[in-house]
């Protein structure tokens, strides 16, 4: 127990990143840019970290920098958040595209405009359709942790990794943080060996131009069309669960923390309510699920913690004894409702699972959402969803909606 | 943990609360050092056996000068609320001016603790019969025992030891590691010796049984 330090997040995730031993990091330094990109830039210059820190001047830039690098077979580390991270949307295609094992902190903030410089989760639910595995940590513990993990996924799935946590909530706060030893992480995380690194000893041409049919190459072997390659990063997250969870069970045997493959519960198993979130706001959710149950009402909470690829087959799992469902999200789909909300309706078609669903958006632009709160907006959905209410559209917490 | 902390939790344990975490707001003035202070009692008390601290500031702009808040939560389980502190169990004030500024009343839980710097007696500061008051003149102590950063004393060191004191959560030789872990030696002894002076000079208005 000893062996923990009382840290934010950002130095939860700038710690892991030294652990993985990144060999180079590019960041743009200013707004929004956190305090992790500082705390690297320091752990460089000190020498207790041996990489290449690429100062740049946008965000686009960092992902290309990170891009460039993973291309010849470097292990990569950035870090961004809100409108730096919009900023970035053409190069995370491109990674993606590209399959490089890149893993990038997103630390959750407001998308402008209006200007915020506060949480909410915008920024990188906006990413959603990149390629990108998105991961969600509920605490500073998971955030160090995942960042390991993240690199043993991405560099197995060649697909980048956003390890995504609030802003402020977890990146400013402190709280206990267990470091594992260095051996131990390069153990369960040995050196990235790539299959194929651009080299100038032999030159070979990557993501050039290609034609909607396959075509055979001047050798004569039939080659991949864009459709082809685009499928197989659809069929390698396809499959990323497995690895995902292995992963975990792994890092759990190695360290002693099991943080949930690809989903988490809380006192979900003779749940009637079963409240659901990503991040540190399901964490909240189950403060309030406890409190729920000192009223006699049996709550539970499933943490959504691996958002793409997304976790359909667990989910149906977790909520299958639910009478009711209560979301809370930190972004909308603007025009319709939560990301979150639509993905597990579509997740639970033909499973059986047809318990109402009341989602919420909470929290946007910083606003802080409390576990009382939870419990009220609980309460209030029970209610309607007892009086025989169905169409439950979505609720603005704790905000002025007239 | 020790039995006279699980003593105390027992004693101040209230019915809007079901679990034995302990919410405390540091009310300062930027600059003063509110969210270091609500960073080193996180440091103290996890040393002192809970497994669950967190400190935060309140996110916000802040200014020299104006009022600021930070937090500390300690708690026996790990915690897994991060939202900001709405209530106070305890409430530290480094600055007494701050008293006709900010609602400070209005956020101590029936039942808490106030620890104000000042030099007036605890019984003259117009809290509720139901909270206990503690009051320490810490910038005296800074000035006497010269604890000065640009100019001005340092308060928030000595306030820990007031917080010692008032409380009994944290003990002054979990402070004094927590201190030893963040500053040199030199800088971490002169600071500790405001934490002792201040908590042998803390007057409490209702003595603990």
């Amino acid at each position: 127990m000893t062996d923990a330090r009382i840290i934010t997040g950002n130095q939860a995730a700038a710690v892991a990143a030294r652990l993985c031993d990144v060999q180079v990091i590019a960041a743009y330094p200013i707004t929004p840019q956190s305090q992790l990109a500082e705390i690297l830039s320091q752990f460089v210059e000190s020498g207790q970290l041996r990489a290449e820190y690429v100062r740049v001047e946008g965000e686009h830039s960092a992902m290309t920098v990170c891009i460039g690098a993973s291309t010849v077979g470097a292990r990569v580390f950035t870090a961004t958040s809100a409108n730096g991270l919009l900023y970035m949307h053409e190069q995370l295609h491109w990674a993606a595209g590209s399959r490089l094992p890149i893993v990038m902190c997103c630390v959750n903030r407001g998308v402008g405009a209006p200007w915020s410089i506060f949480n909410d989760q915008q920024d990188s639910l906006a990413q959603r359709d990149t390629g990108w595995i998105q991961i969600y940590c509920r605490d500073n513990q998971e955030i160090l942790d995942t960042v390991i993990q993240a690199y043993r996924i991405a560099e197995t799935v060649y697909a980048p990794v956003m390890v995504c946590y609030d802003g402020f909530v977890l990146s400013h706060t402190m709280m206990p943080v267990v470091s594992p030893a260095p051996a131990a992480v390069r153990k369960f995380l040995p050196p990235y060996r790539p299959h194929t690194i651009l080299d100038a000893a032999n030159p070979l041409t990557l993501n050039s131009v290609l034609l909607p049919n396959r075509r055979p190459d001047a050798e004569g072997t039939l080659c991949d069309g864009y459709m082809e390659m685009r499928w197989k990063l659809q069929n390698a997250l396809d499959r990323a669960p497995e690895v995902i969870r292995e992963v975990n069970r792994s890092f759990a045997e190695a360290f002693g923390r099991d943080h949930g493959g690809m989903l988490w519960t809380h006192r979900t198993e003779d749940a009637e309510v079963i409240l659901s979130g990503m991040g540190s706001l399901a964490a909240e959710a189950t403060v309030a699920a406890d409190a729920l149950r000192e009223e006699g009402i049996r709550a539970g909470v499933v943490g959504i913690r691996v958002y793409r690829p997304f976790p359909a087959k667990e989910a149906v799992e977790a909520f299958r004894g639910a009478k009711a469902i209560v979301l809370f999200e930190k972004s909308i789909s603007y025009g319709y409702e939560g990301g979150l909300c639509s993905d597990l309706k579509a997740a639970f078609y033909g499973s059986g699972i047809l318990a109402p669903i009341h989602d919420h958006v909470a929290g946007l632009g910083g606003r802080d959402v409390k576990a009382r709160e939870l419990v009220e907006a609980v309460k209030s959905s029970l209610a309607r969803i007892q009086a025989g209410e169905r169409d439950l559209k979505t609720t603005w917490l704790n905000c002025a909606t007239e | 943990m020790g039995r006279k902390l699980m003593a105390f939790f027992i004693s101040r344990q209230r019915k809007e609360r079901t679990d034995n975490m302990k919410e405390i707001i540091w009310f300062g003035r930027g600059g003063q050092g509110a969210v270091v202070a609500a960073q080193i009692l996180a440091e103290s008390a996890y040393l002192e056996g809970f497994r669950g601290v967190t400190s935060a500031p309140t996110f916000g702009p802040e200014r020299r000068g104006a009022p600021v808040t930070a937090s500390t939560r300690i708690s026996e389980e790990p915690i897994r609320m991060f939202s900001q502190v709405e209530m106070a169990d305890i409430a530290v004030v480094l600055d007494e001016t701050l008293l006709g500024v900010v609602d400070v009343k209005g956020r101590i839980r029936k039942g808490g603790t106030v620890i104000v710097n000042t030099c007036a007696k605890p019984e003259s500061l117009g809290f509720a019969a139901d909270v206990d008051v503690a009051a320490v003149d810490a910038t005296g102590i800074a000035l006497k025992l010269r604890l000065m950063k640009e100019g001005a004393p340092v308060i928030n060191t000595p306030m820990l030891g007031a917080f010692a004191k008032a409380t009994g959560i944290v003990s002054l030789g979990n402070v004094e590691k927590a201190l030893r872990s963040k500053l040199s030696a030199a800088v971490a002894s002169q600071n500790f010796e405001t934490v002792r002076a201040a908590y042998e000079g803390t007057t409490l208005s209702k003595v603990k049984g």
